[in-house]
């Protein structure tokens, strides 16, 4: 096992590589560059202009900088940030809790929706619950969250004026108005993005039960006399939820990029809103430092998925 | 306007038979800005206005909370870093200058004790130096006195080019002493007519000595008060997420009494324009939004809730069309739209001049902008209800279609005009940007009248604006026939803005496009009236050229100017905002008050 997952470690150091060079590339050939609001301010001089693109070595061939930058990463120095001027490392630190909060929650939202929705439709196929549940699936998932986001905006922000939809990390308040607040402002990101995975999850989980419910041991249990209840947690739920698990985790990186689009509708600043002010004002290092982040998060993902599922399944060895 | 009649105006400004505000109103119509209208007035002896700024608060404090949203973030909050406005006006809130611009062109005192004039020996005939005499009983943040040392500190900072300040260009041309303790003088290499500019407005925020001190240079980027700043104004730092949320508390020791009103302020970032003006205008969410590059009939709408309104305030932003003098599609030396071609059309005066009779400004203001623009026929702007000889603008078909006739442009059979073989078609490219777009419509509409083909060309808005050199679409390569954009004109006096229509100011390949004249205009007599512009110290005479200069660019039709683009903000129903065109949003933010 250990053996194993060191093997994993050493496959995924190229790939990162390859990753941090494809990124890095495509960066640098893109067009825009971070001065660019100065092109059009009469009071900035362009031999200033040039200066700053000379201290900031973007006139560099793409090659050297590429080395430098990989070179300094191994260091672990992320380099800095042209638009705020400190440090990347520092500027990400900053948004991860509220990313994690964000993203975390509305996981947890997810699975406490699809879980119960998902076995009770599997439990009675094609009744008028597994129906009603498949729809509000199918509708879910079809309905990007940029768009639920804003009619969420739309009915309980502007018409009916119950939720805030500016997201604020500071709160000036404290005690339970503290708390009472942050739910206020968290409720419209979180379940938009919550039941966006609730869509997928319930559908996920609810053919993986159907698979389970089928098979002989399952008869068994039931002939044994076990009632109803014992048998789909004991039996089905244990064994069909197996692969949900690592689909969940597979999922974790999708859902981090799914977040993007949400922090910007409601002005979270997590991982997502930085990555895209850092997109419009050309800010290379911080864009290449997150999309490098949310590269990392695949491969480990990945690799957390294939060992858990090798933990939950006995069946599977690692070699 | 000649320089007689601008002294018979002042004249009558002097015995009162004229109000400072209409003569400025007049200035700005000839095309010159507001502080240089000031200027001249103070140089002919009528003394720049005390300018009486609302407040009613009779004590600090007691205000709450002031919600500020910006769209875009605030990233930094060292002055000397602040690329754009977002960042300026985040500085702004802790750092203070020496003195603002007001509406009307009067400096404003903020940390000087007074305005530096010939009265108070603050001038000097020869142009050469200007002598600053600092409030007194000023304190840091941190309780240390604000001294002359930290004013010229200032100057050594931004002017090292290792520092990589923006605020370079304000101070590397002067030298600055200090005299005593609250006095610094300001010289000047050569006389210089313009001389509130360094320590003045947005880059003239004065950051502390003993903190800044010892990150000169190339370590700039390492000092801790760029993240925590300790300034003189009226909130003190409280906390700093970049590119999130900034937030100051109440400052008990500021310099002016009774200030701020406000307990605490937040300004907040991200999002989009029109949500932002929404949390304003109709939820009542924030106090005051920034730079609302929103649709105005979306404007109005929103302000139909009642709970804010749209504050509007003039600047010297422009949006234009500029024609290409040279020809984009001949390369000579390696470049393209090279200053030894000639644009095989518009180098015919005929075709400049229907292509401006085909703009139909009125209807770009009325449909396209609202409020949020108003049509102007000067490059240096103008509000089109001052009557002025130079500043008419048309819209004549026919007589484009006259015009064009009698320079023998005649209509072949497909409707396209042609001389020589050459039809009349040209490419006119602008960024991605709905307005923007649909102006474009509107003139390639009505240049298919008068048997103009136009093809519409639209780029990113990130590449058309980017410096990149190796990239033939951004707005300096200018290889195209016609482009238009907005310019905007941060510095109140117009000798920089000016600037950008400069022969030797071309840009090309040599500079690597960053010459600041992309329409490659070449006028011997614009140089020189510049030049002597440069030296002119007589405020007047001065003002004179300016107007000249402004005259020289837009009857040459090279430079087609469309609109005057003025500042819009969203600001709460309750709340007192003093807003300059000519100085940072924030610029007074020390006198933001609610009424109750």
């Amino acid at each position: 096992m250990g053996k194993y997952i060191l093997r994993r470690l050493i496959i995924a150091l190229p790939s990162l590589l390859g990753i941090s060079l494809i990124l890095f590339v495509l960066l640098a050939l893109a067009p825009g560059d971070p001065f660019g609001e100065l092109a059009t301010n009469s009071n900035v001089p362009p031999e200033v202009r040039e200066a700053l693109r000379v201290k900031f070595g973007i006139d560099d061939p793409i090659f050297i900088r590429y080395l430098r930058w990989l070179a300094a990463m191994l260091q672990g120095d992320w380099g800095f940030s042209f638009a705020s001027r400190i440090n990347v490392d520092q500027l990400i630190l900053q948004r991860v809790p509220t990313t994690l909060f964000v993203v975390g929650s509305s996981q947890i939202l997810a699975l406490a929706v699809a879980l119960p929705v998902g076995v009770y439709a599997a439990m009675r196929p094609y009744s008028i619950f597994d129906q009603i549940a498949n729809t509000f699936a199918f509708i879910g998932f079809s309905l990007p969250t940029f768009f639920t986001g804003l009619l969420l905006i739309l009915i309980f922000s502007i018409n009916l004026g119950w939720l805030p939809f500016v997201y604020r990390v500071d709160i000036p308040a404290t005690g339970w108005l503290w708390h009472w607040e942050y739910f206020k402002q968290a409720i419209m990101p979180i379940s938009v993005l919550g039941l966006f995975q609730a869509a997928s999850y319930t559908r996920y989980v609810r053919s993986a039960v159907l698979d389970v419910i089928r098979l002989d041991y399952v008869t068994t249990a039931r002939s044994k006399g076990l009632n109803e209840g014992k048998v789909v947690i004991k039996h089905v739920v244990r064994n069909a939820l197996i692969p949900v698990v690592t689909l969940v985790a597979l999922q974790m990186p999708a859902v981090f990029g799914g977040a993007i689009v949400t922090e910007q509708i409601f002005r979270i600043p997590g991982i997502g809103s930085l990555l895209i002010s850092a997109i419009l004002a050309n800010d290379t290092p911080v864009i290449m430092a997150v999309t490098f982040v949310f590269a990392c998060l695949v491969v480990i993902f990945n690799l957390l998925a294939d060992i858990i599922y090798g933990w939950l399944d006995p069946r599977i060895s690692y070699r | 306007m000649q320089e007689r009649e601008l002294r018979d105006l002042i004249a009558d400004v002097k015995t009162g038979r004229m109000s400072r505000r209409s003569f400025v109103q007049q200035m700005i119509a000839v095309g010159l800005t507001a502080p240089m209208a000031g200027m001249m007035l103070a140089q002919s002896g009528v003394a720049m206005a005390q300018t009486a700024i609302p407040y009613k608060p009779t004590k600090a404090g007691g205000g709450g909370l002031l919600k500020i949203l910006y769209w875009q973030a605030v990233t930094l909050l060292n002055p000397h870093f602040a690329v754009g406005t977002k960042d300026q006006d985040g500085a702004r809130v802790f750092y203070e200058p020496l003195a603002g611009w007001d509406q009307e062109g009067n400096l404003v005192p903020v940390l000087a004790a007074e305005i530096p004039s010939k009265e108070n020996n603050g001038l000097t005939e020869d142009g050469l130096s200007v002598v600053w005499k600092l409030k007194k009983g000023v304190k840091w943040h941190d309780g240390m006195p604000f001294t002359a040392d930290d004013v010229v500190f200032n100057w050594e900072y931004a002017r090292n080019p290792e520092t990589a300040a923006v605020s370079i260009a304000s101070y590397k041309d002067a030298k600055v002493d200090k005299i005593d303790d609250f006095t610094v003088r300001v010289t000047f290499s050569k006389p210089t007519p313009f001389w509130a500019d360094a320590f003045v407005g947005t880059y003239g925020m004065i950051i502390p000595k003993h903190l800044f001190a010892d990150y000169i240079g190339g370590k700039s980027r390492d000092a801790p008060a760029n993240l925590k700043p300790v300034g003189t104004g009226p909130y003190v730092f409280v906390d700093f997420k970049p590119g999130d949320i900034v937030r100051g508390k109440l400052n008990p020791n500021y310099h002016m009494p009774n200030r701020p009103y406000f307990d605490t302020i937040e300004i907040k970032g991200g999002g989009d324009a029109v949500s932002a003006a929404r949390a304003v205008l109709q939820t009542g969410e924030y106090d005051y939004a920034w730079n609302m590059q929103v649709e105005d009939e979306i404007l109005t709408k929103l302000e139909g809730a009642g709970k804010g309104k749209v504050s509007i305030v003039e600047t010297g932003n422009i949006e234009f069309i500029m024609l290409n003098s040279t020809d984009p599609a001949a390369e000579v030396d390696g470049e393209r739209a090279s200053v030894k071609t000639k644009h095989p059309l518009f180098s015919d005066p005929a075709v400049r001049q229907a292509i401006n009779l085909l703009i139909d400004r009125a209807s770009i203001e009325k449909f396209i902008y609202g409020r949020t623009a108003s049509a102007t026929a000067n490059f240096l702007n103008a509000p089109a209800k001052v009557r002025s000889t130079n500043t008419k603008f048309e819209f004549n078909i026919e007589k484009a279609n006259a015009i064009l006739e009698a320079a023998g442009w005649k209509k072949g059979g497909d409707g396209i005009r042609a001389k020589d073989g050459k039809p009349l078609r040209f490419v006119y490219q602008t960024s991605i940007n709905a307005p923007r777009q649909k102006t474009q419509a509107i003139i390639k509409q009505a240049c298919q009248k008068a048997g103009i083909d136009v093809e519409l060309k639209s780029v990113v808005a990130s590449v058309f604006f980017s410096s990149d050199a190796a990239n033939p679409d951004t707005y300096t390569h200018f290889y195209c026939d016609a482009q238009m954009y907005n310019t905007t004109m941060t510095q109140p006096d117009p000798g920089f803005f000016m600037n950008q229509y400069l022969s030797w100011r071309a840009a090309n390949k040599e500079n690597k496009w960053q010459g600041r004249n992309v329409s490659r205009w070449q006028n011997k007599e614009y140089d020189e009236i510049y030049k002597q512009a440069e030296q002119e110290l007589d405020a007047v005479k001065r003002a004179a050229m300016f107007i000249k200069l402004n005259d020289l660019v837009v009857t040459d039709n090279y430079i087609q100017p469309l609109l005057r683009r003025p500042k819009v903000s969203a600001v709460a129903g309750n709340l007192t905002v003093p807003l300059s065109g000519w100085d940072n949003d924030l610029w007074q933010i020390a006198n933001w008050y609610r009424e109750t």
